[in-house]
C-alpha cells in the first residue's frame, strides 16, 4: 500500500483545485455573458422577454444545481452530444449562474432613479446609448459587491460537480480519501482549500460594498 | 429521433412521493432547528459577550465559505473516524441545520441591529429581564423584518437537500436515482423530480410566508396600524 503523507494529500488536493477554480472561471463568464444578454432582452421589452427572463430565472433559482448538472449530463447524452463531465458541468453552472445573475443585475437598474432613463431619454439617445452612456455605468457601480458576492456561490457550486464525475477538487476528496481511508484529514484539507478560495472573494465583496455604501 | 418515456417514471410514483415526503420532512427538521441556532449565533453576534461573539463569527464564515457537500461528506465521512458514528438520515440533518444555522445568524443579525434604541430603552425601564427584553421586544419584530430573507434561505437549504443522496439519505434526488436505475429513463427522471422540486419551493415560499406572519412573529405596527397588543 501506498502510504500517503500530510503533504502528498495536501499536493494532490491543491492540483485538483485548478479544475476548481477553472470551472468557476468558466462558470462565471459565460453566465455572465448570458446573464448580460438575458438582462438586455428584459431592458430592451422585447415581446415575451419579460415572462420569459422571468421563467427561467424561477427555474434554476426554484430547483437543485444538482438536478440541473444530471439535466445536463444526460440531457446532452440523448441529444446524441458525447458529452465529458467539463461540458456538462460548465453548461449546467453556466445557465445557473446566469439566471442569478441577471436577477441580481436587474435589481441593479431598477435602483437608478427614473429621472435618469427620463433625461436619457429626452436627449433622444436610442437603446443602445442609453445603456452605455447612462444606465449602464451607473448600474455597474452597484452591481460590483453582490456580484463579487455570487462568485462565492460559483465556486461553491463547482463541489457538485463532481457529482457527475468532474475531478475537482470535492473529487479529489473522495478519491483521495478512498485510497488513504483518512477522511477526516482529507475533508478538513478539502474545507479550508474552499475557505482559502472563498473568504478573500467574500471579504473583497464585503469590503466593495462598506466603500461604496461610504461613497454616497 | 429521441424518445421521452415519462409513464414509466410517473409508473413509479410512490418511490417519487416517499422522496418527496422525506426531502419535506429533513427541511421541515432542519428548519426549525436551524432558525432556532441562527436566532441564538445572531444573538451572540450582536448582543453576546465578545468571546461568544468571535467564535460564532469564525463559524458563520467557515461555513458560509465552504461547500454543502463538503460539510455533509465531512460530517458523514470524517467523523466516523473520532468515533461519531451517524446514520445518512442524522448526518444530512446535522449538516442542513449547521449550513442554515450560519446563514440564518447573519440574516437574524441584521435584523437585531435594526432594532430602534427606544425599544431596548422602554423595555428595560419596564424591568424587563434582558432575556425577555430579547425574547419579548427585541426578537419578533427583527423576525419579522428579515422573514424574506429567512424564507429564502430555507428554501435554498431545502434544494440544497439534493445532495444528500449522495450519502445514500432517501430523499427525492434519491429516489430519481433509484427509478433510472431500474428503468435505464435517467432524463425522464430527472426531469420529474427537478419538477417536483421546482413544486416543492413554491409552496414551501407559499405555506412560510403564510406561517410567519401568523404564527412566529404576529402582525407587525408597520403593517396597519392594528397592533394594539
Amino acid at each position: 500500500m501506498v502510504d500517503f503523507s500530510l503533504w502528498d494529500i495536501f499536493r494532490n488536493l491543491l492540483l485538483a483545485a485548478r479544475w476548481t477554480v477553472g470551472l468557476s472561471l468558466v462558470a462565471f463568464i459565460g453566465g455572465g455573458l448570458v446573464g448580460l444578454a438575458l438582462l438586455l432582452m428584459r431592458l430592451a421589452a422585447w415581446p415575451g422577454a419579460q415572462r420569459g427572463v422571468a421563467g427561467y430565472v424561477q427555474l434554476f433559482q426554484g430547483t437543485p444545481l444538482l438536478m440541473q448538472l444530471f439535466l445536463a449530463y444526460f440531457g446532452l447524452g440523448l441529444l446524441g452530444i458525447n458529452v465529458s463531465a467539463w461540458v456538462a458541468a460548465g453548461l449546467a453552472l453556466t445557465l445557473y449562474t446566469s439566471a442569478f445573475l441577471t436577477e441580481i443585475w436587474r435589481g441593479c437598474v431598477n435602483a437608478i432613479p427614473k429621472g435618469q432613463w427620463e433625461a436619457a431619454d429626452s436627449l433622444a439617445l436610442n437603446f443602445g446609448e442609453k445603456m452605455r452612456h447612462v444606465v449602464g455605468p451607473q448600474a455597474l457601480r452597484i452591481a460590483v459587491p453582490p456580484t463579487v458576492g455570487f462568485l462565492v456561490q460559483v465556486i461553491k457550486g463547482t463541489a457538485l460537480a463532481s457529482v457527475i464525475g468532474f475531478v475537482e477538487l470535492t473529487k479529489a476528496g473522495t478519491m483521495i480519501t478512498n485510497a488513504t481511508f483518512k477522511p477526516f484529514t482529507v475533508y478538513a484539507c478539502v474545507a479550508l482549500m474552499y475557505f482559502a478560495l472563498c473568504w478573500p472573494v467574500s471579504a473583497a465583496s464585503r469590503k466593495l460594498e462598506r466603500s461604496f455604501r461610504r461613497g454616497h | 429521433m429521441i424518445q421521452l418515456d415519462f409513464i414509466a417514471v410517473l409508473e413509479q410514483w410512490p418511490a417519487l412521493l416517499r422522496g418527496a415526503a422525506f426531502t419535506l420532512g429533513l427541511s421541515a427538521v432542519a428548519a426549525v432547528l436551524g432558525v432556532g441556532l441562527g436566532v441564538a449565533c445572531g444573538w451572540a453576534r450582536a448582543w453576546g459577550p465578545r468571546p461568544l461573539a468571535a467564535v460564532v463569527s469564525a463559524y458563520v464564515e467557515l461555513i458560509r465559505n465552504t461547500p454543502f457537500i463538503v460539510q455533509l461528506f465531512f460530517i458523514f465521512f470524517g467523523l466516523p473516524s473520532l468515533g461519531v458514528k451517524l446514520s445518512p438520515e442524522v448526518a444530512s440533518v446535522i449538516a442542513m441545520v449547521v449550513n442554515l444555522g450560519a446563514y440564518a445568524a447573519e440574516i437574524v443579525r441584521a435584523g437585531i441591529e435594526n432594532t430602534p434604541r427606544g425599544q431596548i430603552e422602554a423595555a428595560r425601564s419596564l424591568a424587563l429581564t434582558e432575556l425577555q427584553v430579547f425574547t419579548r421586544v427585541v426578537l419578533p419584530p427583527a423576525l419579522g423584518r428579515v422573514w424574506p430573507a429567512l424564507v429564502s434561505q430555507i428554501v435554498i437549504v431545502m434544494l440544497g437537500s439534493a445532495v444528500c443522496g449522495q450519502i445514500s439519505a432517501q430523499e427525492l434526488s434519491y429516489a430519481a436515482n433509484l427509478i433510472q436505475s431500474r428503468n435505464f429513463r435517467a432524463f425522464e427522471a430527472y426531469i420529474v423530480a427537478t419538477l417536483i422540486y421546482l413544486g416543492l419551493s413554491v409552496g414551501v415560499r407559499q405555506f412560510l410566508n403564510w406561517l410567519g406572519p401568523k404564527f412566529i412573529f404576529g402582525r407587525l405596527p408597520n403593517a396597519g396600524h392594528s397592533a394594539g397588543r
